[in-house]
């Protein structure tokens, strides 16, 4: 103790690291995942942003060496564009929307009931997210030449829907077995039908969880790309394809980024808007089955 | 108000395994008058949730009735049956306010709003909690919860209140505070009420009459004092209160009990597998005056009484197995007694069953056939003058 007062700076050192390392060691994890964060999505994001909004950018600079929406007017012309934003949008509503009235039922159903080979179905779901999904798609892609469904808006709605199973189909029948059927038995023993017990009891305390299945349903069909390419083309184009396109056929970096940021917009809007009735940890909590 | 039959009430469940089946009830027989007070009680897994539930219309029975005002129920769902239940899991709806919890009922009965608004009201200041209608369940205790429930089950004002150990998420001088409630609610308005619990003191002092059960059936059902007084079976005997349990041998008219021997009762049959039991209350002892010798082991004081563990090594033969089974004993406060004082006890009072079958550790499948005393049988010792009477 003598030692250190002697300079007054050494305490006031230390104990700065001390509650550095106290913090880091109590929020540890919040603090690895807020880097985390800054460097996976954040920074990534931020690139795009910067390359929307510029008109040069040569190598050595940090920033852009000449700021700009040149690039915007040209890219908003493109007719491609025009055609495929619509055809996104319509698409990721239509696959959402028969996505849920497949797989809301389905999810009651692994929820409520015990049949036969219910875990096994179950886990099957996961099958199309466990294995590289381009296989997958090249083998049903030969499937649907057969059927004349390459090309076709059906045949990219098909296969999105594949892809939405795992997501529309365990998150819902998560939020479904967390209602504690005590609640539901409650419910009927004051009179309540079956279908308004479901109605008034069980659907509203699954609700924020059945929306954040949906919302993410929407927004990974919107940037869904692989199926929709391999099955789409040539005359299914859809924004995601289009980038690819894009990028793969043009040098301009600016044409990807403003894509880009049109990619966003409808989840950036959808997400601000699902904050407001998903509770916080609904989209967290629906992954616990 | 109104009055409950179960008939034959059978319930099994199909296994995991196809062989496997469990019988959760075996054919309970009971009558329940209008506005009873009945517990049903045993040990954990003994079937009475699922006997609460048949009735409440939870569950199907496999087999037998449930006569509400002598009328069958069991086709009826649990949306028709006039019975109102409260759940051992706080079960109000957490996206309902309190005041919508309790009038979700009353509105499926399309009555006004001013009439609803009356009903709710009153019911929640009949439980206590006057100014509450606002809140959500998530800002309720448990305690509170469970009131709520309370009062969205007799809002509606049923014919019979079920409850499934309503109370046993509670700690236990909230349990208390409520059980007492419930049985002045109870009292007031007269509503016939089955009871589950496994705490016998909860049983002992809500019930009218007690249901014990074991093992998915009913082993005897009395009115507390009586339970306690005249167990009707083993099981019940070491179930209730405390009890000293002896396997004996029979010789003539002797009881013998290691090297001692009671008075056999008349009119006793049987020769093998007969146990005495008696209560720890039920013994005279002095220092040297008795007939079972012993030494003081341990004493524990529990406030108006004393709760004396006595080592007698003639019951058993052998010191360690006198050591495991301590004859326990229940000594006023003025008499003294420490560890290590010699003592000589003797029963005054003790009951002789025959039921060898019925134990702590029987199965469902018990084999109620040829017992050759369907009832135990009391003995008073003659020269001992206690203050019996129970
Ligand atoms: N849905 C079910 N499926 C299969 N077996 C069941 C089911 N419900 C209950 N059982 C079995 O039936 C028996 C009686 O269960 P029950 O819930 O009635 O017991 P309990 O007396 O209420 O016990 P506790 O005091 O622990 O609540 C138990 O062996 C239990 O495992
Ligand atoms: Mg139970």
């Amino acid at each position: 103790m003598a030692v250190v007062s002697h300079s007054p700076s050494m305490p006031v050192k230390s104990s700065v690291f001390k509650a550095l390392t106290k913090t880091v060691r109590r929020e540890g994890l919040s603090v690895v995942l807020i880097v985390a964060l800054f460097t996976i999505i954040i920074g990534p994001m931020l690139t795009v942003v910067l390359w929307a909004f510029a008109d040069v950018w040569r190598y050595p600079s940090l920033v852009p060496t000449q700021w700009g929406t040149s690039f915007w007017a040209e890219t908003l012309a493109r007719a491609d564009l025009a055609m495929a934003f619509p055809l996104s949008v319509g698409l990721a509503v239509t696959v959402t929307l028969l996505s849920a009235v497949i797989c809301l039922p389905a999810s009651y159903a692994f929820a409520r009931m015990n049949f036969p080979g219910r875990q096994g179905l179950l886990l099957s779901f996961l099958a199309t997210n466990a294995f590289p999904r381009f296989g997958l798609y090249v083998s049903i892609a030969v499937v649907f030449y057969r059927l004349n469904l390459i090309g076709t808006i059906p045949g990219v709605i098909l296969i999105q829907i594949v892809n939405t199973l795992l997501l529309m189909i365990w998150i819902p029948t998560s939020a479904f077995q967390g209602v504690d059927r005590s609640l539901e038995e409650a419910a009927l023993d004051v009179g309540a039908s079956r279908v308004r017990v479901f109605l008034q009891v069980t659907l509203p305390l699954v609700l924020p969880s059945l929306s954040a299945a949906v919302l993410l349903t929407f927004v990974s069909t919107f940037y869904e790309a692989q199926g929709a390419l391999i099955v789409g083309l040539p005359n299914v184009t859809t924004m995601a394809v289009l980038m690819y396109s894009i990028i793969n056929s043009q040098i301009i970096v600016q044409y990807g980024a403003i894509i880009s940021f049109i990619l966003w917009l409808p989840s950036l809007i959808l997400l601000t808007f699902a904050q407001r009735f998903v509770r916080g940890n609904a989209i967290s909590a629906g992954f616990g089955v | 108000m109104s009055t409950l039959e179960l008939v034959g009430l059978t319930k099994h469940f199909s296994g995991a395994k196809q062989s496997a089946e469990t019988v959760a009830v075996n054919d309970i027989n009971l009558s329940v008058g209008d506005g009873e007070f009945l517990c049903i009680l045993g040990p954990s897994g003994c079937g009475k949730s699922t006997t609460l539930r048949m009735i409440g219309g939870f569950e199907e029975p496999t087999s037998g009735d449930v006569l509400i005002d002598g009328a069958s129920v069991v086709d009826m769902p649990p949306n028709r049956r006039p019975t109102a239940m409260v759940f051992q899991k706080y079960t109000l709806w957490p996206h309902m306010r309190v005041y919508d919890n309790i009038a979700f009922g009353l509105r499926l009965r399309h009555q006004d709003k001013a009439q609803i608004d009356k009903e709710v009201r009153d019911s929640l200041a009949l439980v206590g909690l006057t100014g509450y209608d606002r809140r959500y369940p998530a800002q309720l205790s448990g305690g509170e919860q469970q009131r709520v429930a309370l009062a969205r089950a007799l809002v509606l004002q049923p014919k019979m209140l079920l409850l499934d150990e309503p109370f046993s998420n509670l700690d236990a001088l909230l349990r208390v505070r409520l059980r007492e409630e419930l049985y002045a609610i109870q009292r007031r308005i007269k509503i016939t009420a089955i009871f589950v619990t496994h705490d016998q003191e909860e049983a002992l002092s809500l019930a009218d009459r007690i249901a014990v059960m074991n093992a998915g059936q009913l082993e005897q059902l009395d009115k507390p004092s009586q339970i306690y007084a005249y167990p009707r079976t083993l099981f019940v005997a070491d179930f209730i209160g405390v009890m000293n349990i002896f396997p004996v041998q029979r010789q003539g008219d002797l009881l013998h009990i290691g090297q001692y021997a009671l008075k056999a009762p008349e009119g006793l049959n049987g020769e093998s597998g007969l146990s005495v039991a008696v209560r720890p209350e039920d013994f005279t002892f002095s220092a040297t005056d008795g007939a079972w010798q012993g030494v003081i082991d341990q004493t524990i004081d529990l406030g108006h009484y004393r709760k004396v563990l006595v080592i007698v090594p003639g019951l058993f033969g052998d010191e360690t197995a006198a050591l495991a089974h301590r004859v326990k004993v229940y000594m006023p406060k003025s008499v003294q007694a420490r560890a290590g004082d010699r003592i000589a006890l003797t029963p005054s009072r003790y009951l002789v069953y025959s039921d060898t079958a019925v134990t702590r550790t029987s199965s469902a499948t018990r084999t109620s056939s040829a017992t050759p005393n369907a009832q135990p049988i009391e003995v008073r010792n003659q020269a001992v003058s206690g203050e019996d009477d129970r």
